[in-house]
């Protein structure tokens, strides 16, 4: 599915990190295998440090943190606000939704609209597609989109496949009405038959956890995971984004009567370092132009990928220039969507950390 | 060919003789799909053949004969 927008902005990207930082090599003991198993792997993979939220850090806490910066630096107005979207797969309660709950803690003004998105590695795009089609309504001048995950509490330790990549952090993206007439190109696809390619099993409704889904088991390849922990069907998500979206991406550029030369930057969501490389070349994108080192840094954070890419490999210039850039996201669900637009000229392009 | 490949499957999952079991890699439990990971790396680095994503898929490291081709395929 192809939405079109205009006359709609991103003016500012924040990154908010838990600054507790670990290193692959600090739970290397934890895996059932050698270390020259694991230290090859951690190497094409790009298993690097990432940044991990304490046991008591929520989603709110870090959106909470994030947004009272951009406040007391008079980068954001919160009266000025009037949708609060949170994209997160890790949310502080069942109930109320944590956009509301961030409300509450900032005390923002009763005429906002709060929602919480269930996504995950597609989270910025669908949560940008949500912005923008909420500025369309004249009552609606500002969105901020928070995109927000704590995920790391949910791997298991024993398991290599899944626990070396997550990473924890949110992102805060102001999105506004704009004068600039430039184009919004989103392209959006979902496939719900391969909702068990990526899973927490046990914690819901349908599976409550109980001690019994907090059992641990060995699985074929020698990790050890419960049903309370994140499982990734790593071959059924490497061969869906190779397929995926190289397709979306030819439509693409069909589409809109375009090619890789009219593209400055490819962000996309960085799996690992792998997978995206290979991505790359299936694309017949030069790697330069679809940075890839998110991951090995700071860790895989879902939804929150593709902005902290933005902050971290353009955030030295991008308030002074613009780019022509595709964002990319694909995973969960399955979901997977590329958006094209003009990014730059932003009020703010930051990383800052969460003191616990 | 098929003694560099051996020694890459044996880099890879050294419990395993691959020089007496030659199929049934993926269905028989002896590779799963980081195993795979591991070998295309090894691959693109000591034959110097580039293993397209798309191509990076379960029935092409099934058999000591699949992997061939595979290399085979990706060196036209």
């Amino acid at each position: 599915m192809r939405l079109s927008f205009k006359n709609k902005k991103i003016t500012g990207v924040l990154s908010v990190l838990p600054e507790n930082e670990v290193h692959f090599k600090d739970g290397i003991n934890e895996y059932n295998f050698t270390e020259k198993q694991s230290l090859k792997l951690a190497k094409i993979m790009g298993y690097g440090t990432r940044r991990i939220a304490s046991e008591s850090t929520t989603v709110s806490d870090l959106c909470v943190h994030g947004l009272e910066y951009l406040f007391e630096n008079n980068y954001l107005n919160k009266d000025e606000i009037d949708a609060l979207i949170l994209v997160t797969q890790s949310p502080d309660y069942f109930l109320p939704a944590t956009s509301n709950v961030i409300s509450g803690k900032l005390n923002l003004k009763e005429d906002l609209i709060c929602m919480d998105i269930n996504q995950g590695c597609a989270g910025y795009e669908v949560g940008l597609m949500q912005a923008y089609m909420l500025l369309e309504q004249p009552a609606i001048s500002k969105v901020v989109l928070l995109n927000a995950d704590v995920l790391s509490k949910k791997v298991s330790k024993r398991d290599r496949n899944s626990h070396p990549l997550i990473g924890d952090g949110a992102t805060i993206t102001v999105v506004e009405k704009s004068d600039d007439d430039e184009n919004i190109e989103l392209f959006m696809k979902s496939d719900g038959k391969g909702s068990e390619s990526l899973k927490i099993p046990a914690g819901g409704f349908k599976m409550p956890s109980t001690p019994d889904t907090a059992i641990m088991n060995e699985d074929v390849s020698g990790n050890y995971r419960s049903l309370d922990n994140l499982v990734m069907k790593g071959d059924d998500v490497f061969n869906f984004v190779m397929t995926r979206v190289p397709e979306m991406m030819n439509q693409v550029y069909n589409e809109l009567s375009i090619n890789d030369d009219n593209l400055d930057y490819y962000l996309f969501h960085q799996p690992n370092k792998f997978m995206l490389e290979k991505l790359a070349d299936k694309l017949g994108v030069d790697r330069s132009k679809m940075p890839n080192n998110i991951t090995e840094i700071y860790g895989n954070g879902s939804g929150i990928t593709v902005p902290l890419n933005i902050c971290h490999n353009l955030g030295s210039t991008i308030k002074n220039e613009s780019y022509d850039v595709c964002l990319g996201g694909f995973g969960v669900g399955l979901t997977w969507s590329l958006l094209v637009c003009k990014l730059g000229k932003l009020d703010f392009c930051e990383i800052i950390n969460y003191k616990e | 060919m098929k003694d560099k490949i051996i020694k890459i499957l044996i880099e890879a999952r050294p419990e395993f003789d691959f020089n007496e079991i030659q199929e049934d890699f993926i269905s028989g439990g002896m590779l799963d799909s980081f195993d795979i990971i591991s070998i295309v790396s090894d691959i693109e680095t000591e034959l110097g053949v580039s293993i397209q994503g798309d191509k990076i898929l379960p029935e092409n490291f099934d058999s000591l004969q699949a992997i061939e081709d595979l290399i085979k395929e990706s060196s036209c």
